[in-house]
């Protein structure tokens, strides 16, 4: 059904919330949020910590609950309906900040379990997909290995081939180099551009913001659960509005 | 490219466990001196221990082995003559009493020809645990395994088919109840653990939730022998007259309600230790409820709670001796018959060290066993 909707009108946004609020008992964490995402855009959202940014992308999929407004992805509403939930779970792939590779399994298992399990893919086929999505990431020699004996970064390069198993149209990332050593962040940036190169809507929360400048068609300000400010990279860090887009960007240049 | 991170690594990398170097055998040879004899008190009473140690291992020798009596000879109307055992007056074991009472003690009074039925049952309850515990086998038809082999111990045990003479219940005796009410607890009691630790977090099912937490408090807050008592006693009250549920399976009942109550806590306490983000990965790749808890939760918290799951296993095997206080003659039971014959009355030193072998042996070897599976199971796995 969404996919015919999708179809047929081509430019139907790949993410729209419609002001949304939600409150942590009685602290207040998203205040009337309002973003639609184009398909093919390429999104990152910054603001400083307990601005909301991480809780506004995990109700995309519905990690957290909001409690007004709507939040409609791919055509379709996230409502309580789990059938719902199911579909745009399917479509829209996860990459979080401690990477939660499951650790039981190998890497190979790893990439594999949701195709087969949620897309029943014969097993031969979600393994040649998932060394196909390996090797993309650069590491399809660690598949035999568990999450436990890889690096930092090769553990969310995993993560990322992970999610890209499932085929999603969307792809949310929670600030994934956050966790990651310096030297690591490189590697995983790079994989993160590729996969913008390749025409992938993304949404991705970060304080990297040169890769922001390099891939970004739009950067969101957040902070203290509202959006403040947004625009082209070059617009908001070349000439940011508020004040409050100012302080954050003088503090993050003061670090760099 | 340049980046800038504003927050630095939030998440602690998890440390691999530290390795310690092993002291050679020479720096051990001298930390052993040193700790031992490093003054002129520690000299002291090291020696002194040595000695009482010595003087214990020594008097156990003597008794268990030295002086004791393996045999004794029967008299012309085939009754065993103890009067060789009774003459030593306990300065040396009596094995005798087990040489002429093991099969009452391990079989207790199931008609003596027949014995070979409850033997080959515990070959098969053996036989069942070795298979269980060898990887190769954990696959989905090991359930048929145990299904077909508790089905073969039910038929041996019974008999009344393929030639087999019947045998009631109420003359079943000695170590196949305890491995039966053991084996068959588990079985059972695992299972509904696993569903009351599930449904004790469903927090989307509060009346399930309920209803689990309501069982576990319940079962938990009662000692076994009460719960045996009112099974054997109120039981029979709540069922149809002409009804009559033999006492075995009675006590059964009870005791797979007892371990499982036990089981779903151990079982809870591995999925709360789970880490969120595995949850929340699993649900992002759009895994089912089902799915995310056979593939990612249980396969996880059932490895982390190994330890204490073995531990309530040790402790639930030893606890189905309790049965005696309802009139089953299980190891401990059939143990107390063999010695309550006036020919070896007042040996029950030996019978109680050979049942408490028994139990050992079992007991032990499931607690090797899981350090073995937790060794097997790490590896390559650190997190």
């Amino acid at each position: 059904m969404s996919q015919a909707v999708a179809a047929a009108i081509p430019n139907l946004p790949a993410i729209v919330l419609d002001h949304v609020d939600k409150w942590f008992g009685a602290m207040h964490v998203l205040r009337d949020v309002s973003l639609t995402v184009a398909q093919k855009e390429r999104v990152v959202v910054c603001g400083p910590s307990g601005s909301g940014k991480s809780t506004m992308i995990r109700c995309i999929n519905r990690l957290e609950t909001h409690q007004k407004g709507h939040i409609t992805v791919d055509g379709t509403e996230l409502t309580d309906d789990t059938r719902a939930l199911d579909t745009i779970r399917r479509e829209v792939g996860m990459v979080f900040q401690s990477f939660n590779l499951f650790p039981h399994l190998t890497i190979l298992e790893n990439c594999t379990l949701a195709p087969i399990w949620v897309r029943k893919m014969p097993k031969r086929d979600a393994e040649a997909l998932a060394m196909e999505y390996l090797t993309r990431v650069r590491i399809p020699e660690q598949a035999k290995k568990y999450p436990g004996q890889l690096s930092g970064g090769q553990q969310q390069r995993v993560a990322i081939a992970r999610a890209l198993c499932m085929r999603p149209k969307i792809m949310l990332f929670d600030e994934p180099t956050s966790a990651l050593d310096p030297e690591m962040i490189k590697e995983v940036l790079d994989t993160m551009i590729g996969l913008a190169e390749s025409g992938m809507t993304m949404v991705c929360v970060t304080h990297e913001m040169g890769f922001a400048r390099q891939v970004a068609d739009r950067v969101v300000f957040m902070d203290r659960g509202e959006i403040v400010e947004q625009g082209p990279p070059s617009e908001l860090f070349g000439s940011p509005k508020t004040e409050r887009l100012k302080l954050f960007l003088s503090q993050i240049l003061r670090r760099d | 490219m340049s980046g800038t991170t504003l927050r630095a690594a939030a998440e602690p990398v998890p440390a691999l466990a530290g390795t310690v170097a092993r002291p050679r055998a020479g720096g051990r040879l001298i930390r052993i001196r040193t700790t031992l004899f490093g003054g002129w008190l520690s000299t002291a009473i090291t020696l002194v221990l040595a000695y009482l140690l010595f003087r214990i291992a020594w008097s156990t020798i003597e008794w268990g082995v030295v002086r004791a009596v393996w045999s004794v000879p029967y008299t012309a109307t085939g009754a065993p003559d103890s009067t060789a055992c009774k003459v030593l007056d306990h300065a040396g074991a009596c094995w005798a009493v087990i040489a002429d009472k093991y099969r009452l003690i391990l079989f207790g009074v199931y008609p003596y020809e027949q014995q070979w039925r409850p033997l080959i049952c515990v070959g098969l309850f053996v036989a069942l645990y070795v298979v269980s515990a060898m990887r190769m086998f954990w696959r989905p038809r090991l359930a048929g395994i145990w299904a077909a082999t508790l089905l073969a111990i039910g038929v041996l045990m019974w008999g009344g088919v393929l030639g087999l003479p019947f045998v009631p219940q109420d003359q079943w005796g000695g170590l196949p109840i305890t491995l039966i009410l053991f084996t068959f607890g588990i079985a059972l009691a695992f299972p509904l653990a696993v569903f009351v630790a599930l449904g004790r977090r469903a927090k989307s099912l509060p009346g399930v939730r309920v209803l689990c937490i309501v069982y576990v408090e319940l079962i938990r807050g009662v000692p076994l022998i009460s719960l045996l008592y009112m099974s054997n006693e109120m039981f029979p009250l709540f069922l149809p007259n002409g009804v009559n549920v033999d006492s075995l399976l009675r006590a059964q009942v009870a005791v797979i309600l007892f371990a499982a109550a036990y089981l779903a806590e151990v079982v809870r306490g591995g999925l709360q230790a789970l880490p969120r983000g595995q949850v929340e990965a699993a649900d992002a790749l759009g895994l089912s409820y089902w799915q995310r808890t056979a593939q990612i939760e249980l396969p996880q918290a059932l490895r982390l709670v190994i330890p204490p799951l073995v531990n309530t296993f040790i402790g639930f095997f030893k606890d189905t001796s309790l049965v005696v206080v309802i009139g089953l003659i299980d190891l401990l039971g059939a143990g107390r018959a063999a010695f309550a014959d006036p020919v070896w009355s007042g040996f029950s030193p030996e019978v109680y060290i050979f049942i408490a072998a028994i139990f050992f042996a079992f007991c032990f070897a499931m607690s090797r066993y899981s350090r073995a599976l937790e060794r097997n199971l790490s590896a390559n796995r650190n997190r």
